[in-house]
């Protein structure tokens, strides 16, 4: 069933608005952010030109923009939008309304630090301050993986069975400013793997309902655990979803991606584009006879649990690479995290955290080298520290 | 203005319920406190809104009174999301209703768009997304009610609080005269927006409400309303006297009733004689601790204001001019 193997070089914003194109959103509300302004400028053309039959709404803030798709959610329509860093900060109020009230809307988010100081540049902050939102969160290595997860975010959120918002990040500049070959689909496929939207239940004068209203004390945990369970159970549509593109298009993701991890004593651990420098590290750590593999969290929310205890069982060495700071705390959220996920096993390896790559600092494969190797050296001696932050000068 | 049956509403002080609609989109069993003006004007504004209708609204007083999980008291469809946001949820579901149009999935004629909030949610926290929503030229109706107060929490001083009132973060004092600034006039600010209908109404004046409001839901692009809401518990009036407080803003030029239809001015409910200012306050503890020179200051304010109205009524020509598109744009 591999049938589409052209490849097509275009910048991953363009084929990431392409996606949501193929996706047929219907509504789109968006303020201009870097890194994330090469999508929704696509799109505003797509709309403009009829490409795409769509409202695009111009808002004058994030906080807007999620409001206003709210509003078009509720009202019955496929909805779509994207932002990043300060742009998610303003948002993050609704951000947590928008799951609670069950609405499948899909957003784009080119991950990119949060001030101060300003950074345009990258890495995982804004999406670790809003880690606890109620949202799928899914990361992206390449943008064949953020063109492939941008349409089936849309199968995922909207499957009656889940009916929650969700993320698909990918990493500002890196990939969103960055020309890859990407295999594309034709409408008529995405047509027949992604059907029109049924809205669960939608604003309609001929059938009123009351959305948002509020909780007393007496149900207010309810609806949160109702919330916890709809994104926990999750999980299963999800790998559905996956696995039907997989027989589609070859290609295959699992929530836990694994790498050369047969053997491996040393395991690093990512999310997002640094994957891709890991795999060159650690083909050249495994050409020098250290066994090292690499393990990928690509389902963020609902945690894989299950997935991550397998994908690090029998490693003695675990260097966990977080792209985000938990300042005053005992560690980057990823760490936290997975720390937390091996606690409960007998057997558990050693869980060492390394921050790196903050606000676009470039991180190349030699640094895992060297993480590898501090992390052997601080195991042997007793960790010096609760994490360290790789590559800070003076 | 015929169409609507709107010269001739003026005419009465009274209003014959037998004339208006039946219909009861909010219902009783809310939980607003005695005397409330504004129950009464969301009930009223809703008749003339119609069944067809999808209402959005802020957070704030009508929005904790009436739904409360697993109850609600608005028959229409409606949504609530948080406080400073209800215009662009609004715009949200009228660019949604647009595309559905386009695309034939809508059963019946396209529905209106309302958005409700408080005068804190409009004037204050709201003021940036209503803005918004106006210079896009949304094709919705603002509603505001304004009970010139933060009243749901509490009774704090909002940007629509009048000059001189007493509220629990605008208290009078040695060194405080109440609320030191004056209210913020939110009418001009829409005018500014070009857009083609606002206006005042007031639930003293229900016909003129009524139609107002049908006339805000019945003109294409953006329309904004302000609704004077008389509050017992914030105003420290007694709770008979909500519709009697809201004729007498009237009365005493406080809050006159006007519409501004394409940038033009229109006194709507021109009172035969203006009445002494001490009329309105007197009968409201928030104005209480004032002394007679504050009063007196009060009254020159509101007829220098009131008289700056009327020569805008009076003006030959529109606040500004109106944009009407070529066909096909």
């Amino acid at each position: 069933m591999m049938a589409h193997k052209k490849r097509v070089g275009m910048e991953v914003s363009i084929a990431v608005s392409h996606a949501v194109q193929l996706a047929r959103a219907e509504a789109i509300a968006a303020y201009p952010i870097t890194p994330q302004t090469h999508i929704v400028e696509h799109l505003s053309s797509l709309v403009a030109n009829g490409d795409l039959e769509a409202e695009f709404v111009t808002v004058e803030s994030e906080h807007s923009a999620m409001s206003a798709c709210i509003g078009m959610s509720a009202a019955g329509v496929r909805t779509y939008t994207a932002t990043s860093s300060q742009g998610l900060a303003l948002m993050n109020e609704i951000v947590f309304i928008t799951s609670a009230m069950r609405l499948p809307i899909v957003m784009t988010v080119a991950n990119r630090a949060l001030s101060g100081p300003l950074s345009i540049w990258n890495d995982h902050s804004d999406i670790m301050a809003a880690r606890d939102i109620g949202w799928i969160q899914i990361f992206t290595e390449n943008g064949q993986e953020a063109f492939d997860h941008s349409i089936m975010a849309f199968k995922i959120a909207e499957d009656h069975r889940v009916l929650l918002p969700t993320i698909v990040n990918l990493d500002g500049f890196i990939l969103t400013h960055v020309v890859e070959a990407h295999e594309m689909m034709d409408q008529k496929t995405v047509d027949r793997f992604l059907p029109e939207f049924k809205p669960y239940h939608k604003l309609d004068p001929q059938k009123p309902v009351t959305m948002g209203a509020f909780a007393m004390p007496e149900l207010f945990t309810e609806c949160k655990m109702a919330h916890q369970m709809a994104l926990t159970n999750s999980y299963g549509p999800i790998l559905e979803v996956w696995q039907e593109w997989g027989k589609l298009t070859g290609r295959h993701y699992q929530p836990v991606e694994t790498y050369r991890t047969e053997g491996a004593k040393v395991i690093i651990m990512m999310m997002g584009s640094l994957g891709q420098v890991a795999e060159v590290a650690v083909d050249a750590m495994r050409d020098q006879g250290i066994p090292v593999g690499l393990v990928k969290i690509r389902l963020w929310r609902p945690f894989p649990f299950a997935d991550l205890r397998a994908a690090l069982a029998g490693a003695e060495i675990v260097v966990v690479c977080d792209r985000a700071l938990s300042l005053g705390g005992a560690a980057g959220p990823v760490l936290a995290e997975v720390r937390s996920a091996m606690y409960p096993l007998a057997v558990k390896p050693q869980i060492l955290g390394y921050t790196v790559g903050l606000g676009g600092r470039d991180v190349q494969p030699e640094a895992f080298e060297e993480l590898v190797r501090h992390a052997q050296a601080e195991v042997k001696q007793g960790p010096s520290q609760e994490y360290y932050i790789y590559g800070v000068r003076g | 203005m015929e169409k609507f049956g709107y010269a001739e509403s003026t005419k009465f002080d009274t209003y014959a319920s037998r004339m208006m609609p039946r219909d009861e989109f909010f219902t009783s069993g809310h939980r607003s406190c005695q005397g409330c003006g504004e129950a009464l004007a969301v009930r009223w504004a809703c008749k003339a809104i119609g069944k067809n209708a999808i209402i959005a609204h802020a957070t704030g007083c009508m929005e904790i009174v009436s739904s409360g999980m697993p109850q609600t008291a608005w028959m229409h469809p409606w949504i609530h999301v948080a406080f400073e946001n209800t215009s662009a949820v609004a715009s949200g579901i009228e660019a949604a209703l647009r595309v559905l149009e386009r695309k034939g999935k809508l059963k019946g004629p396209l529905p209106k768009v309302v958005a409700m909030g408080g005068d804190g949610g409009t004037s204050d926290i709201g003021l940036q997304s209503l803005s918004g929503a106006l210079e896009r030229n949304t094709n919705f109706t603002y509603i505001c009610w304004d009970n010139e107060a933060y009243m749901n929490t509490g009774i704090q001083r909002s940007s629509a609080t009048p000059f001189g009132a007493m509220t629990t973060t605008s208290p009078p004092g040695k060194r405080s005269i109440g609320q030191s600034t004056w209210k913020k006039d939110m009418v001009a600010i829409a005018v500014a927006h070009g857009i083609p209908y606002v206006a005042t109404a007031s639930p003293g004046y229900l016909f003129d409400l009524y139609f107002k409001v049908k006339k805000a839901v019945e003109t294409p692009g953006p329309a904004y309303i302000t609704i004077l809401s008389t509050c017992p518990t914030g105003w420290r009036s007694a709770t008979d006297l909500s519709v009697r407080l809201a004729r007498l803003a009237t009365e005493t030029a406080v809050f006159p009733l006007f519409e501004v239809v394409d940038g033009k001015y229109r006194l709507t409910v021109e009172p035969p004689k203006i009445r002494p200012i001490r009329d309105y306050l007197k009968p409201q503890g928030r104005f209480r601790h004032l002394r007679d020179h504050e009063v007196e200051f009060i009254q020159k304010q509101t007829l220098a204001r009131y008289k700056l109205l009327l020569d805008k009524c009076q003006a030959p020509f529109p606040e500004f001019a109106p944009v009407h598109l070529p066909e096909g744009t």
